[in-house]
């Protein structure tokens, strides 16, 4: 309990052991109130789309979500190069991916569903082989890989050296994944059934809306990710004194059989 | 097996020895074909899985215009579930002694290790696709003409190379402790999407399925192409890494 390794944990003292501080607080205020207004606009003032209706509204949850995802792919991308590279080889980073995985996980989640919905009402399917679909399809099974590999046990720099090297190599897969769908699809006609079903032609009170739920979203990711890294980083540090403490333990009892 | 004039560093970053390279990968290659030919676990157990599952897909799709028409797939299908047993095979191979643990130790290249293991697995699983594909020919009535059998040797070539420089990677993350094994499928089936994508298109024109032309099927031998290159490389500077747990 009063181990307080700087390495694994930049951001806690020793009598702070939560993960809030001034500027999450802050920023969760700011979020709370982006998304209060994100309701009421997205829900109830916008208008109604000329084409689809009210279900237009789902676009509000559905295409923030989705570019939450991305941007979380790129971070794990860019955290597990960082953490590679010896010159900013660091704990930190690896749990920076490691939050951003778990996030861009839930949301690719809430993406997908939120967009089978919004393809039925619309299109009257749940699910279609565009490319997009797809390649988003295959990225969330390949971060549920990467969280099981980050969950596989070892110690801190095994678990983060192996999950940076499997998001790279994810970094490369999935263009190809993406790619070879393209292909694939161009092949067989598809009806407007797989166009571009996004393209909504957007009154100025929709685009503020969207553009506000991007914003307000991605505050939300940035409060997600801080929080969970420093989650993690307690967690290591406790695995560290866990350790710590059994060493301990074990020297005082060889001690006591010195005696 | 250890070379003690090699000075190389314990890290792997070691300058890499081209020749030292090519050697391990020679040696590491024949030692696995030597180990699948004495104990034929490919022969015995994995072959007769992949005819199974051929069998069974004619179960599940009790239609013989149905099966023609998606034979090319129920090949590739087949296969990649057998790619999952033949890379736990090939890693089990070598984990049951700690053989790899010695491997690593005794300051042998990785990318040796790797493109040796990449090697023999791919020769095995040619084997396997021109049994499925006979198999093919068989069950689903598939044809094959001349030029088709070129495209098909040709995409059957490149297939397996990516498969094998993928299953070897992904079985050197899931290799060895407990609860490592049941990853191998997860990590490994959407990764290669992108070979059953173009394999089973290319076949589909060589066996001329619904009318397509051998023509369409060179450009996704392009894709297969790609793919098995980027993922050699890959393999063979990642391989390392991963395996210095």
């Amino acid at each position: 309990m009063n181990t307080t390794d700087t390495t694994t944990a930049p951001n806690s003292s020793p009598r702070d052991r939560v993960t809030g501080t001034t500027f999450t607080r802050g920023l969760g205020v700011v979020i709370l109130a982006g998304m209060i207004l994100l309701v009421i606009l997205g829900l109830f003032v916008s208008p109604p789309d000329v084409n689809q209706g009210e279900s237009v509204r789902i676009m509000y949850a559905h295409v923030p979500g989705a570019w939450l995802a991305y941007l979380a792919f790129v971070v794990t991308g860019i955290s597990s190069a960082a953490y590679l590279w010896k010159r900013t080889r660091s704990l930190t980073w690896d749990r920076i991916a490691g939050a951003s995985a778990e996030v861009g996980v839930l949301f690719m989640g809430i993406s997908l569903v939120t967009g089978s919905l919004w393809g039925r009402i619309t299109w009257g399917t749940y699910w279609t082989w565009d490319a997009r679909l797809t390649t988003t399809a295959f990225l969330f099974v390949t971060y549920i890989g990467y969280l099981a590999v980050r969950g596989l046990g070892g110690t801190h720099q095994q678990r983060a050296r192996r999950s940076a090297v499997l998001a790279l190599l994810a970094v490369l897969e999935i263009p190809l994944v993406h790619f070879s769908v393209e292909l694939w699809n161009t092949l067989h006609q598809e009806a407007s059934i797989a166009g571009r079903g996004t393209d909504v032609e957007m009154d100025g009170l929709m685009l503020f809306t969207l553009f506000l739920g991007v914003v307000v979203f991605t505050l939300m990711y940035v409060w997600l990710v801080l929080h969970r890294q420093r989650s993690l980083a307690l967690d290591d540090m406790l695995d560290d004194s866990g350790l710590d403490n059994a060493l301990t333990a074990r020297r005082a009892e060889a001690q006591g059989v010195a005696r | 097996m250890s070379k003690p004039s090699q000075n190389s560093s314990p890290e792997n970053s070691s300058p890499k020895n081209t020749s030292t390279v090519i050697a391990t990968a020679r040696l590491i290659a024949t030692k696995d074909l030597r180990v699948e030919l004495r104990s034929r676990v490919l022969l015995n157990q994995v072959v007769p899985f992949s005819l199974i599952v051929m069998v069974m897909f004619a179960f599940a799709l009790d239609s013989d215009a149905v099966l023609e028409r998606v034979a090319p797939g129920l090949v590739w299908l087949a296969t990649l579930f057998s790619v999952l047993i033949m890379v736990s095979r090939s890693f089990a191979v070598e984990t049951a002694d700690g053989a790899l643990d010695q491997l690593r130790s005794s300051g042998v290249p990785a990318m040796g290790i790797f493109i040796g293991k990449t090697v023999a697995l791919m020769v095995q699983l040619l084997v396997l696709v021109t049994l499925l594909v006979g198999a093919a020919v068989v069950l689903y009535r598939a044809q094959v003409s001349w030029s088709g059998g070129v495209l098909l040797v040709t995409t059957a070539i490149a297939a397996t190379c990516g498969l094998a420089a993928v299953g070897t990677l992904y079985g050197g993350l899931a290799a060895g402790a407990k609860g490592r094994e049941t990853l191998l499928p997860l990590l490994l089936l959407p990764v290669v999407a992108p070979v059953l994508i173009g394999a089973t298109r290319a076949t589909e024109s060589a066996f001329g399925t619904n009318g397509i032309a051998i023509s369409e099927g060179w450009p996704w031998l392009g894709l297969l192409a790609v793919f098995a290159v980027l993922f050699s490389v890959a393999g063979a500077v990642a391989f390392g890494p991963l395996l210095d747990d």
